[in-house]
């Protein structure tokens, strides 16, 4: 405890050196992290049929230099963090355009910039900008302005543009993660509830001319989803296929790398966005409860975190960011449980891919960040008030 | 500490936080609510349709039955068939490496056509065929070359073969494609590639040769590309078929026959195996099963031999002088005549204002000697004294007028007239006229060579009803036919024997008579083996005319077949049985439109035939017993 008391009035000022830093990590967050990354790895080792290549090795090495942002995201000041909130978003946005842009010249759909070692997706970094910029705008915001409508149009108008950026690439997913982080954001800071019944409502009323604007495919998804068995070799073949291999998995699975329905290519994008259903065919619903309940552990650390914080800045982007990676899995499992749409979300620290993976370590550092600058007094506008 | 607003935007953050926790919890709650629903309740049909989406039935087809003659040798065998695929997918440029493979193999451009369109139609990693029928020599050339021709494959599969060509291709058949006709439940037909019986023992047989499917059980990918197998059942090889025919006297006989349109039918008295059945000319039955091009189609059904037909069941001949052994019995069991009461020929016979003619003036004949003279005159009377109907009812006893039942199709019934009949089929009268017409084997008898040489052999054989059979019984696939079942009784028509040795004292004069008494002395046996030299053979002249002769010819005299374009010249016949003094074997020989009476044309033909069965008889060796026959049933499949 007397370490804690010694600690305590540095805590507040945040003037802590980097190893007292290291020591305020919660290191039991870290190994749940680790455990997720591990189911991860051995089904990529799986779904290669039992090799480390072409997925298991690569997203090895990526988880660690995952592990080395999140430390690294964790020991910067939370100050510093919240002054360059709307650097790093915009630097998003910067990308995004780039992205669009390009795909419009390049005349196909284009979700990333290649960056030699890896293919930047930016519309997956903007899951965590948007939280970042939406933290940093209602931090200090007091309940009576965020009655003021104009105080709103800003965040509506930092959602509204990345959401119209990743939806003409197009990647429904990807847009609604961001909206309801989003969403997620403005309920907890405080918008009135018939406010997003008001938003809520013209967003309905905006379905027919959004119906229009949707791609041919991601119509048929919509519909498919409505009812798969409209087209089981077509559109509809993913969510059938997938529903077989999962349910066929049982209470207990197949075993490990013996899913026949995902080894034998019934099931598409095995490695990515359905590499739950070959979880759960191979490892069955103990498997799959195993690994629902360690993103249940870090939700608990998140929302624990967020409640701890002291500071309207890291409480807003603790839930933001636990929302964000509850949306991550939610959407994911619900999708190829056919519960929800298919829309191209990867099941997070699970699903090969770098991006994804990156963004997700750097929002657990975000968490840990908020953890550690818990008790950091923070001025109203800005993080340095009282240097 | 907090400022109050703080504290107040804090509460509503905890409130609106723990809602949201509470609304995640609730999501999660939903996840694992559908999880159970999928992997426990419903666990079951999904898993059903795991299995049916991965599992695909492969039919194999069985080896078909081989048929074989009575001492196993292999008259319809089935052969490896090496063809040449190519898998697009593996091939790089297809249009490249079918180039590379035809500097190999010469392709037609009809074959590359094909092989495009169909590599364009299915997945890329089916196969496709290019050739089939590869030689040996091709074969090698490919595999030599092999590293050059990416994705292209040799695989072999079985085709039928008649290793004896135009041997017996009447009597086997042939086996073709499926039609929609042949189309019933069993899945076999529904292989590419599979081949049924079309014709003789081929389609009669089809059933029992065909065998039954094996299948494999493949793991599939959701392609359709077999990853491996899971579970073989065999198939059943067909059942082999184990015919009477000995195929060395029907190849001696077909070769005999040289270019003559004839038929030939040599049958076993006592137990009615059909050692030869022979139709010429024949046709390469290898043809039909690797399918005919349209000038080999077009050579068989125009040839005026008619190669197609099976003319020793589907052939219907005036049977001629032959038909007088039915017309002598006759005689005898209703007492028209006695043996030794003459009939005088002045080489015509007169019937009220009609006259009949004999190819001779025989003077007084009995009736020993009408019959080795062939006496038409003779005949004439004995016919007039007996009537139709009681000729008719002779002839019916000998197996005249039915189908022999031996199976083979397009075999014809013959005709036996009879009073009734005339009326019936063509409402007129019977005639007197008709009835000497009959009683020389003209009019409207009509008869198969098998029908003849079952005459025959019935007469030989002590008149048992012998009937002719082309399968040995314990190796049929009639179920009811167990082993022991060759031996069959047959009952006795109930001729005496008395009348029997009469004519039989006929026929042997035929061939063995006195000099100039004779109209077939060509037909005498020449046996260096001493045992055998004693051997003689007996039996029946016939030459129908197949037209009808006009007076003035009749009045000329002059009949020289050489003078006759070949469809009108008569038909040779012979029908023979031999040894003489103890019959083993009968001989019906017809050849169609010869340059020469029965005598001449037909019974050197018929006494080669049975000097080489004669030679052969294997009363010395042991007829093959079914075990060794069973020894050589084909090898299974792999």
């Amino acid at each position: 405890m007397s370490d804690i008391g010694f600690l305590t009035a540095r805590l507040r000022r945040g003037d802590m050196s980097a190893t007292e830093k290291m020591w305020q990590i919660s290191w039991s967050f870290v190994f749940w992290i680790c455990c997720i990354a591990s189911f991860g790895i051995a089904m990529l080792y799986s779904a290669a049929h039992g090799s480390w290549t072409p997925w298991a090795l690569p997203q090895l090495a990526r988880f660690g230099v995952g592990i080395g942002i999140l430390v690294m995201i964790a020991l910067i000041d939370i100050r510093l963090i919240m002054r360059y909130a709307y650097v790093f978003y915009f630097g998003v946005m910067v990308l995004l355009v780039i992205v669009d842009v390009k795909g419009v010249i390049g005349g196909g759909a284009q979700r990333w910039i290649d960056l030699g070692f890896i293919n930047l997706q930016p519309s997956e970094l903007m899951k965590a900008g948007i939280v970042l910029a939406l933290a940093r705008y209602f931090q200090g915001v007091s309940l009576d302005d965020i009655g003021n409508p104009l105080v709103l149009a800003i965040p509506l108008a930092l959602v509204g543009a990345p959401f119209i950026l990743i939806l003409i690439q197009p990647d429904l997913g990807t847009a609604g993660v961001v909206m309801m982080g989003a969403t997620v954001m403005m309920f907890l800071a405080g918008v009135r509830i018939w406010k997003f019944l008001t938003l809520g409502a013209a967003g309905l009323a905006a379905i027919p001319i959004a119906w229009s604007m949707l791609h041919e495919y991601q119509q048929n998804r919509v519909l498919t989803f409505l009812n798969p068995e409209r087209d089981p070799l077509g559109a509809g073949y993913h969510i059938l296929q997938s529903k077989i291999a999962l349910g066929s998995g049982g209470l207990f699975g197949r075993g490990f790398m013996q899913g026949t329905q995902s080894h034998l290519n019934f099931l598409p994008e095995r490695q990515t966005d359905f590499i739950f259903t070959m979880l759960a065919e191979e490892l069955g619903m103990v498997g799959a409860l195993v690994l629902l309940s360690l993103y249940v552990i870090v939700m608990i650390y998140g929302f624990a975190i967020a409640f701890r914080a002291r500071h309207q800045f890291g409480r807003l982007l603790a839930a933001g960011i636990t929302s964000t990676m509850f949306f991550y899995f939610f959407i994911n499992m619900a999708m190829v449980m056919g519960l929800i749409p298919v829309v191209g979300v990867p099941l997070p620290l699970i699903s090969y891919g770098g991006t994804a993976l990156f963004n997700l370590m750097f929002c657990a550092g975000l968490l840990m960040n908020v953890w550690v600058h818990r008790d950091v007094q923070m001025a109203a506008r800005g993080g340095f008030s009282d240097l | 500490m907090m400022v109050n607003r703080d504290s107040d935007w804090t509460r509503m953050f905890n409130r609106r936080a723990a809602v949201l926790a509470g609304g995640q919890a609730a999501l999660v709650s939903a996840l694992v609510g559908r999880l159970y629903y999928l992997q426990v309740i419903e666990s079951d049909r999904y898993k059903m349709l795991a299995e049916d989406n991965r599992i695909n039935m492969q039919l194999l087809p069985p080896p078909r039955g081989r048929i074989l003659d009575r001492f196993g040798q292999p008259l319809a065998i089935n052969q490896q068939n090496f063809r040449v695929l190519i898998v697009p997918e593996q091939a790089g440029g297809l249009p490249k490496t079918l180039d590379a493979l035809n500097h190999i193999i010469p392709l037609s451009d009809f074959d590359r056509e094909r092989v495009k369109k169909e590599a364009a139609r299915k997945r890329g990693f089916l196969p496709v065929t290019v050739r089939e029928n590869l030689t040996w020599d091709e074969m090698s050339r490919i595999q030599v070359n092999a590293p050059d021709l990416p994705g292209v494959m040799i695989d072999e599969g079985l085709t039928r073969f008649y290793p004896k060509r135009e041997n017996a291709a009447h009597l086997l058949g042939y086996v073709a494609a499926v039609d929609e006709a042949d189309l019933t439940g069993d899945p076999l037909l529904q292989l590419p590639g599979f081949r049924v019986g079309k014709e003789g023992i081929e389609k009669i047989y089809d059933m029992g040769l065909r065998g039954k499917a094996g299948a494999s059980q493949v793991e599939v990918n959701a392609y359709g590309r077999v990853i491996r197998e899971l579970e073989r059942v065999p198939g059943e090889p067909g059942n082999d078929v184990v015919l009477t025919i000995d195929e060395r006297i029907q190849q001696f006989a077909a070769e005999r026959l040289g270019p003559e349109s004839a038929s030939v039918a040599v049958i076993d008295v006592n137990t009615g195996d059909l050692l030869a059945l022979v139709s010429n000319p024949s046709f390469d039955a290898n043809a039909f099963s690797r399918g005919l091009t349209t000038e080999e189609w077009k050579a068989l059904s125009t040839n005026d031999h008619k190669p197609l037909v099976n003319k020793v069941v589907a052939g219907q001949y005036s049977p001629g002088s032959t038909f007088k052994v039915v017309v002598t019995l006759a005689a005898l069991e209703h007492q028209v005549i006695s043996p030794d009461q003459t009939i005088s020929c002045s080489g015509r016979y007169n019937l009220g204002s009609y006259v009949k003619r004999c190819h001779k003036v025989h003077g007084a004949v009995n009736m020993t000697r009408a019959i080795s003279a062939s006496c038409d005159v003779y005949f004439y009377e004995i016919a007039r004294r007996l009537g139709v109907d009681k000729i008719a009812a002779m002839a019916r006893r000998l197996g005249l007028g039915e189908v022999s039942g031996i199976g083979l199709p397009g075999e014809q019934k013959g005709l036996v007239p009879t009073e009734a009949w005339k009326k019936s089929a063509r409402n007129e009268r019977w005639s007197p006229g008709d009835t000497l017409n009959v009683g020389i084997g003209q009019g409207d008898v009509l008869a198969t060579p098998l029908q003849l040489a079952v005459m025959t052999a019935r007469v030989a054989n002590g008149s048992m009803a012998v009937k002719p059979r082309l399968v040995r019984p314990a190796t049929g696939t009639d179920p009811e036919s167990g082993p022991g079942a060759g031996q069959e009784e047959f009952t006795a028509l109930g001729i005496s024997a008395e009348h029997l040795s009469i004519l039989k004292a006929g026929m042997f004069d035929v061939i063995n008579g006195p000099p100039g008494a004779t109209t077939a002395a060509a037909a005498r046996l020449h046996f260096k083996d001493p045992d055998k030299r004693d051997w003689t053979m007996s039996g029946k002249t016939g030459t129908a005319a197949v037209r009808r002769i006009s007076i003035a010819e009749r009045e000329a005299g002059a009949r020289d077949p050489e003078e006759l374009p070949w469809h009108l010249r008569d038909n040779a016949l012979f029908v023979a049985f031999a040894p003489s003094h103890q019959p083993k074997y009968a001989i019906a020989v017809v050849v169609d439109h010869a340059m020469g009476g029965g005598g001449k044309i037909a019974a050197p033909i018929a006494r080669d035939i049975i000097q080489k069965v004669l030679e052969l008889d294997p009363s010395h060796k042991p007829r093959v017993d079914d075990e060794q026959i069973a020894s050589n049933t084909p090898a299974q499949p792999a």
